[in-house]
């Protein structure tokens, strides 16, 4: 059963049933899942969960569905101790979520596998979504695998291994001339007038309750406490904030201590930094700026849920920090180089981001800090292309010893 | 006759002018102004426009044109 009682404005306070909304008619305020936290808490235990099959629907009394899911297989993703990277940037206890291991190589199959599910329930036959790269790819595994029809819109310039990504599902691809900016335009006028499920516009409040399980799995691999520190790259805001979120709900259900102490660093590319400069200026509204970047699954000039993720920042304790192209590339490499993991340049800019909060001491020795890798790196590899440098030999002894033996 | 919901974000030379104003006129568009923050450099408004559909998306280009960048409402916008 499933414990959502209402869709609930966040500034007026207004409810709606559990339906495909996203805006407060009256005061234009972004919806939000709220739950009957009480019964919750009645069927919800630490016990109980570790009982759970693996995979983010062992979460299921946590999230607003209660039928049949449409699941491809996702999350329960490594959480990784990084020793070897800690090493290098002077923290003691640094892990790794490594959400490149899901089914389509991001995190997006968690709210994607949530609002797919409602959208089924609420009898849309046909999905859609505006994407910079991953949610395009995700939305298309789950149509398929569903049945379901899915027109999947990203900017033209998004990267080559994104499309074959979305496109191998047999979605309706289209690319539209344009920044994400002007592709979610688009998208908010089609939602007026086609009735399909748009994941990230009309099912949002249900989309953004899935990203909540990447905290709940962390903070139980971890042995149910919540990490010190988390360090998480944005595009809209909206993952971050459920992050925030999905920590509160467990201390609020008694399984993590209370309050959660957990300082939330937000992080963006310099290129596109909309969230970070409003923090730096230490102003609520978010200036909408012209993306130009690298790390194009974040490339947002308008982030949608920026300000709620602002409030986030300010009211764990936690900061904000931008990193330039030549940082995000050092950053996916330095994570290769030492934890093993290839990240696409969202996770560049996480852990070039860490670097920074760590040097500057904001991220101490010895706080337990998890850095979220949301993103697999095959899909935008041709960014790091100037890596490979292979010694090229003929299929014999001499030759192997002339060109690379002298360096053995 | 439809709704939408839209920010419009002026840059600092636009400031003074009347868009909003000849934005309603010219192009028969009901303007609502839900909330709005401007100061000497910047601002934005966030606004609901009604009329004929033909109408908001000639007036939407016309205000572009003019260089002022308008975004749908699609989550939270600041508080007040
Ligand atoms: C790899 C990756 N990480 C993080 C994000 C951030 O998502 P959000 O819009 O929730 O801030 C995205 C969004 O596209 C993404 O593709
Ligand atoms: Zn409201």
């Amino acid at each position: 059963m499933s414990y959502a009682r209402a869709l609930h404005c966040r500034k007026c306070g207004r409810e709606y049933p559990v339906e495909a909304r996203s805006l407060c008619e009256s005061c234009l305020s972004p919806l939000d899942v709220s739950y009957d936290y009480q019964a919750m808490a009645k069927v919800v235990s630490r016990r109980k969960l570790a009982k759970q099959p693996l995979g983010m629907w062992r979460y299921k009394d946590l999230l607003p569905v209660s039928g049949a899911v449409v699941d491809i297989g996702t999350g329960s993703t490594p959480l990784v101790r990084a020793d070897r990277l800690g090493g290098e940037l002077g923290l003691d206890e640094l892990y790794i979520k490594n959400d490149c291991l899901n089914p389509t190589y991001s995190f997006k199959d968690r709210p994607v596998s949530v609002a797919v599910t409602k959208a089924r329930e609420f009898g849309f036959d046909t999905l859609a979504c505006a994407s910079t790269g991953n949610l395009a790819a995700s939305v298309a595994a789950h149509a398929a695998k569903a049945k379901m029809k899915a027109y999947v819109f990203v900017p033209a310039d998004v990267e080559p291994g994104k499309l074959v990504g979305a496109a191998i599902y047999n979605p309706v691809l289209v690319t539209v001339n344009g920044n994400y900016d002007d592709v979610n335009r688009l998208c908010a006028r089609l939602v007026e007038r086609y009735n399909w499920g748009f994941i990230n516009i009309n099912l949002r409040p249900y989309y953004a309750e899935g990203s909540k399980t990447l905290s709940y799995e962390v903070v139980e691999q971890l042995g149910w406490r919540a990490p010190d520190c988390v360090v998480y790259p944005a595009a809209s805001g909206l993952s971050f904030t459920r992050i925030w979120k999905g920590l509160e709900e467990l201390a609020m259900l008694g399984l993590i201590e209370q309050p959660v102490n957990t300082h939330m660093y937000l992080t963006q590319a310099a290129g596109s930094s909309p969230i970070v400069n409003a923090f730096h200026s230490g102003s609520l509204h978010v200036n909408p700026v012209k993306p130009d970047t690298i790390a194009k699954s974040l490339a947002i000039g308008n982030p949608a849920n920026g300000n709620y993720a602002l409030m986030v920042v300010s009211q764990s304790g936690g900061g904000a920090c931008a990193v330039t192209d030549e940082e995000i590339l050092d950053g996916v490499k330095l994570l290769a180089q030492t934890e093993g993991i290839f990240a696409e340049p969202a996770g560049g800019v996480v852990i070039a981001s860490l670097k920074k909060l760590a040097a500057s001491g904001v991220i101490k020795k010895n706080e337990l800090t998890v850095a979220f890798i949301t993103g697999a790196g095959p899909r935008t590899q041709e960014i790091v292309s100037d890596i490979v440098h292979p010694f090229i030999v003929e299929p014999n002894l001499e030759s192997f010893e002339k060109v690379v033996g002298v360096r053995v | 006759m439809v709704k939408r919901q839209v920010m419009f974000t002026f840059p600092e030379k636009l400031i003074k002018e009347p868009i909003i104003y000849n934005l309603g006129r010219q192009f028969s568009i009901v303007t609502n102004i839900r909330r709005a923050d401007v100061s000497e450099d910047k601002g934005w408004v966030v606004l609901e426009l009604e009329g004929a559909e033909a109408d908001i998306e000639r007036g939407i280009a016309w205000v572009t044109s003019r260089g002022v960048r308008v975004d749908p409402i699609i989550g939270d916008i600041v508080e007040g």
